[in-house]
């Protein structure tokens, strides 16, 4: 049985998140006053460098080096922003260590502060998560009155302010460029880079944009060394990686493993397997756009390398089991409905790419398509990819690449057999009565909405199909099993 | 620009105007700074949260106050989802349609209001009672398929609590 190794998570759950004290009792603050009183800023970028500490946002940038660099940009003003605007659905990591941990990411924005010569940090959050934007402002006062923030932190002349920015809603602003915009007070959109923020970010000046769960691991690396953080993932992605398993597994809820576990021991073992006893299908992670993994990838080690190898990728953490009830080919035009939804609609491929690719996926589900659809999708797909502006843009058409790829016979069974294996897509199925086990209970005809089932008390019943609507309270309310579809 | 028969249209309450530009004179924004702008999407979130929406003639007066455009503030508003201008009902229902609330059944919960409410997602009854949106996850994945009321949430909701919500709401009321 794999163990859960928690580092970002470490006090969630444990202290009470309103109490500072209760942090400083579990070795809270213990690393800043480390940092600004023992360590040169260049000693703790060199030691977050050799901890290999990579971007928990989805990029998988080294942090240390995002360090170095904005450290190195000259200005008389800097930024350290923490990237809070969790919007990839399926995804709560973020806020569970908001909410159960505040002062460890303020804390590791005020030793980044330190590192890259800034005095103002910003947490950009997302105003869906109240009870996150509460607890941070009780954090953000206790720090306050402790001396933790403000002028002079213990004594030195380093200075330091966090304060609160709210997003309103929009995906794409997790993007830092988009972020930056939006904390400017101006639509979201995303410029090109370079030049990168570490050069000219926020109001054109060198800015810090790191995600909640990389600032949540600074503290332990800087109290137990890179070494000790290095003990735990693999060589290329040290560390520990949460989860946000979800969909159809028996225990849903934040994972916090090492990176290198299999995706394996994650579903089966802490996720306890498949719920109803249903069949694994696939995995889906990295959000809108990451790809799904099928059960023969099931024993890859988890790493931000492994998983871009088989066409999905690491992401913020989300992690959605899906099963032999759900339609790959939905799943795909549910995705691609949400980057489309979230598109700023600037650039062509992304606005315009983006509505074909739903349109055939639409087709698809509803039995429109046609022999070439499959082609005329692999080609915009592509195109998308290589011709949008930003991440957002260029990694939509992913879900459909991967369902494409692993699940091609489903896509074929859709457009050639008109035929949907998981009774999802409405226009390619029927329900229907079987004969044999129907015993005339009445219960289906009672919850039909649109009365199309006919029959007498103990006698088999018939749906009328031209009425029908598909809407399957039928199967869901037959106590026998008699109702079926095809 | 403003004209005056924009502002007279739509009714807004002298006290809930008074109570934003108490907030906003709280801020000390420099008026004559680039970084001006840095306030707008917290001034529109309470403005929001004060008058439900925000209507044209509290933009104008938004856009007055900050010295920037209209133009750009609809623009700011727009391109938010969090952001209406258009009002929404007493009770907004929304069904959330992240991907675990969607793989356990969100789409059915949608449907199933709006067939309820005969309204679509994205529309308020004539009563001006309720709303439906479809939202984009809440992070609250644990308790798939959520529906939120306002700010209370339903966790692991099925098409035959619809009819409960909707009577926990006609419940709200009765008790308001």
């Amino acid at each position: 049985m794999i163990e859960q190794v928690r580092i970002v998570l470490r006090n969630s759950g444990l202290i009470n998140p309103e109490d500072i004290d209760d942090y400083i009792s579990v070795r809270g603050y213990e690393a800043l006053v480390k940092c600004l009183t023992e360590s040169s800023p260049e000693d703790i970028i060199q030691t977050v460098k050799a901890s290999g500490l990579r971007g928990r946002g989805g990029g998988g940038f080294p942090t240390g080096i995002k360090w170095e660099v904005t450290a190195a940009s000259e200005s008389d003003e800097k930024f350290v922003i923490c990237n809070a605007d969790e919007g990839d659905p399926g995804a709560f990591m973020d806020r569970a260590v908001l909410e159960g941990d505040p002062h460890s990411v303020m804390e590791a924005m005020t030793i980044a502060g330190y590192c890259i010569g800034s005095s103002k940090g910003i947490i950009y959050i997302r105003a869906e998560y109240p009870l996150a934007i509460e607890r941070l402002n009780t954090a953000i006062a206790q720090s306050y009155e402790y001396g933790f923030l403000g002028e002079n932190i213990f004594g030195t002349d380093f200075s330091f302010d966090i304060e609160l920015k709210f997003g309103a809603g929009a995906f794409v602003c997790g993007e830092e460029t988009s972020l930056i915009k939006s904390v400017e007070g101006k639509r979201g959109e995303p410029v090109v880079k370079p030049p990168y923020p570490a050069e000219s970010g926020l109001w054109g000046k060198p800015t810090l944009v790191n995600n909640v769960e990389t600032y949540a691991n600074i503290s332990p690396i800087i109290l137990n060394g890179a070494q000790w953080f290095r003990s735990f993932g693999d060589e290329k992605s040290p560390g520990t990686k949460v989860f946000a398993l979800a969909g159809k597994v028996n225990k849903v809820g934040l994972v916090e493993v090492p990176m290198g576990t299999t995706l394996r021991q994650v579903i089966f073992e802490v996720g306890g397997g498949i719920k109803n006893g249903k069949e694994f299908k696939a995995v889906q992670t990295g959000g809108p756009s990451g790809g799904c993994i099928t059960s023969e990838n099931l024993d890859t080690p988890i790493t931000y390398d492994n998983l871009k190898a088989i066409d999905s990728m690491m992401g913020s953490g989300g992690m959605i089991v899906l099963d032999e009830d759900d339609c790959m080919v939905n799943v795909a035009k549910f995705y691609l409905e949400f980057s489309l939804d979230e598109s700023c609609g600037k650039c062509t491929p992304c606005r315009i790419g983006n509505t074909r690719l739903w349109e055939m996926l639409d087709d698809i589900t509803k039995g429109r398509a046609d022999d070439n659809t499959m082609e005329k999708l692999e080609v915009l797909c592509n195109t998308i990819k290589k011709s949008a502006l930003c991440g957002l843009g260029q990694a939509s058409p992913n879900p459909v690449l991967s369902t494409m790829k692993y699940f091609r016979d489903e896509y074929l069974e859709h457009i050639n057999d008109k035929k949907c294996r998981a009774g999802v897509c409405k226009a390619l199925i029927d329900y229907a009565i079987n004969p044999d086990k129907c015993i005339g209970c009445t219960l289906c005809a009672r919850n039909c909405p649109v009365m199309c089932i006919h029959g007498e008390p103990k006698k088999t019943h018939v749906i009328d199909q031209d009425k029908c609507i598909k809407c399957g309270s039928c199967l869901s309310s037959c106590k026998f099993g008699a109702v079926y579809y095809s | 620009m403003a004209t005056e028969t924009d502002t007279r249209e739509i009714h807004i309450p002298a006290n809930l105007l008074d109570e934003l530009d108490r907030y906003i004179g709280d801020l000390k924004i420099d008026l004559n700074s680039e970084r001006r702008k840095g306030y707008l999407i917290q001034i529109l979130h309470k403005a929001q949260s004060l008058f439900g929406f925000l209507p044209e003639p509290l933009q104008i007066i938004i856009s007055q106050k900050l010295n920037i455009s209209h133009a750009e503030i609809s623009g700011v508003i727009s391109f938010y989802n969090y952001f209406t201008a258009t009002p929404k009902g007493r009770y907004r229902i929304s069904v959330c349609m992240g991907t675990a609330c969607f793989v356990k059944g969100g789409e059915k919960l949608l449907e199933e209001f709006e067939k309820f409410l005969e309204i679509k997602a994205g529309e308020v009854t004539p009563d001006g009672k309720y709303s439906i949106d479809a939202l984009r996850c809440i992070g609250a994945c644990g308790l798939a398929p959520v529906v939120m009321i306002n700010d209370k949430i339903y966790g692991n909701v099925t098409v035959k609590q619809v009819g409960d919500i909707i009577e926990d709401c006609l419940l709200m009321e009765a008790e308001a």
